[in-house]
């Protein structure tokens, strides 16, 4: 794994163009994005979750706390890290979109999965037939995760001079 | 039925919270007169205005009333005492400017002191936090919540310290002031993050086990007051943290020779 230290003319410090920086920042961005669109879409504007769940248990309670807790973290802290990486010029987008989507996809699985099932927290959606919805959401995160890790995988090859 | 409580007038808190307000004010008008020169932004003023004003109407007049008898104007109050007015004087820098205005060798027993061990161990964040996430708790799941409306040394107590938690929470967060210490930005955030699950767990649990003497509706309510409310000023903190950091974090701008230090 090389990183290609760039000497810049005008007498800035030595960019790492390393790749950890751009994936960091990407999955925290897309962790934050689908949380805030988990809470402003479906319990704000849809009403289709509940403030409080009818079945809590308190594991699932804490979870969700601290899940949406990191979720405002991950927002903030993902757009700091994405603008010092473009003050430094050491952004990489083809590596920061696929950790959106890895982080995106990972996320809603996640909540799709243990949060919705296994600590029964709350549902997509209340007096409805489950399984379609939960279909969707879980099989979108998939496909989101699938994307990211390909999109990923492909900058294997090293980073084009303008860091595409 | 609904969740009227009675209680003794809270005069003397009231009578107080406003009287300290007021020097408070006055003191740090004065501060900034007298370091005129120097010069003072203007929004600092400004925030530490609002910042007192709001902390003495949480505790006197027609909010501190309506507080006292309804658990949501309650938790409208404890928003703005213990999150809303801190964040607001702490962004003033009064110590800063207190030690610019002070007769130097004052302003060095000053600072001596502040560096002291009583004042370390305070704005520890994780003690600052256990102090005011594991007030809450202990204010709302427990009989201590009904109690303080009953007595009236209680009700004093509870709400200085909830103003004191908070304001010693967003010190150990984002000072401008100087501190005799610092703990990095990761550490700081861990803290934050965490406490800011505490308080959302909190909100959830009393949506369904509302505290003593507070009916289903006003809880429910209250419980979206302090759930969301506590949010917007975490998530406000989160971003100054960040902030700071950037600020930093950042790489020297490409001068050869630094005639000043950043």
């Amino acid at each position: 794994m090389s990183s290609a230290a760039r000497d810049a003319a005008d007498g800035r410090r030595p960019v790492e163009a390393g790749r950890g920086g751009s994936t960091t920042s990407g999955v925290l961005g897309g962790v934050g994005l689908i949380a805030f669109v988990d809470e402003t879409v479906f319990h704000q504007l849809l009403h289709w979750h509940h403030f409080y769940g009818k079945s809590t248990a308190a594991a699932g309670l804490v979870s969700d706390g601290l899940f949406h807790a990191f979720g405002f973290f991950a927002i903030v802290s993902s757009l700091f890290l994405f603008a010092d990486l473009r003050r430094r010029h050491g952004l990489w987008w083809s590596r920061w979109w696929g950790g959106v989507l890895m982080g995106a996809g990972g996320f809603q699985l996640y909540d799709g999965l243990v949060q919705h099932k296994l600590f029964g927290l709350h549902q997509i959606r209340y007096d409805v037939d489950l399984l379609p919805y939960d279909l969707v959401w879980n099989i979108a995160g998939g496909l989101m995760i699938g994307m990211g890790i390909g999109l990923t995988a492909r900058t294997r090859g090293g980073r084009t001079s303008t860091g595409g | 039925m609904g969740d009227h409580l009675h209680g003794p007038d809270d005069e003397l808190l009231a009578v107080v919270g406003s009287l300290l307000a007021l020097v408070g004010t006055i003191g740090y008008g004065w501060l900034v007169a007298v370091t005129h020169r120097r010069g003072w932004p203007r929004r600092r003023s400004l925030a530490w205005l609002a910042g007192s004003v709001l902390a003495a109407a949480t505790v006197g007049g027609p909010l501190a009333e309506a507080a006292d008898t309804g658990y949501p104007a309650h938790m409208v109050g404890h928003l703005l005492l213990g999150m809303v007015a801190p964040l607001l004087l702490v962004l003033a820098a009064p110590v800063t400017i207190l030690l610019r205005a002070l007769p130097v060798p004052i302003a060095r027993r000053l600072s001596r002191a502040l560096s002291g061990r009583p004042v370390r161990v305070l704005t520890e964040p994780a003690v600052a936090a256990v102090l005011t996430v594991g007030g809450m708790w202990l204010l709302y799941a427990t009989p201590l919540y009904p109690a303080m409306h009953h007595h009236r040394l209680l009700h004093a107590v509870v709400h200085i310290h909830v103003f004191v938690s908070g304001y010693l929470f967003t010190i150990a967060m984002i000072s401008v002031d100087p501190l005799p210490h610092r703990r990095s930005y990761s550490h700081r955030a861990v803290v934050l993050v965490l406490s800011l699950a505490a308080h959302d767990i909190l909100a959830k649990y009393l949506y369904a086990h509302p505290p003593l003497d507070v009916g289903t509706a006003p809880a429910a309510v209250g419980s979206m007051i302090m759930y969301y409310g506590g949010d917007v000023v975490d998530v406000t903190i989160l971003v100054l943290l960040g902030a700071g950091w950037y600020r930093v974090t950042g790489p020297r701008r490409g001068r050869k020779v630094m005639l000043v230090s950043a």
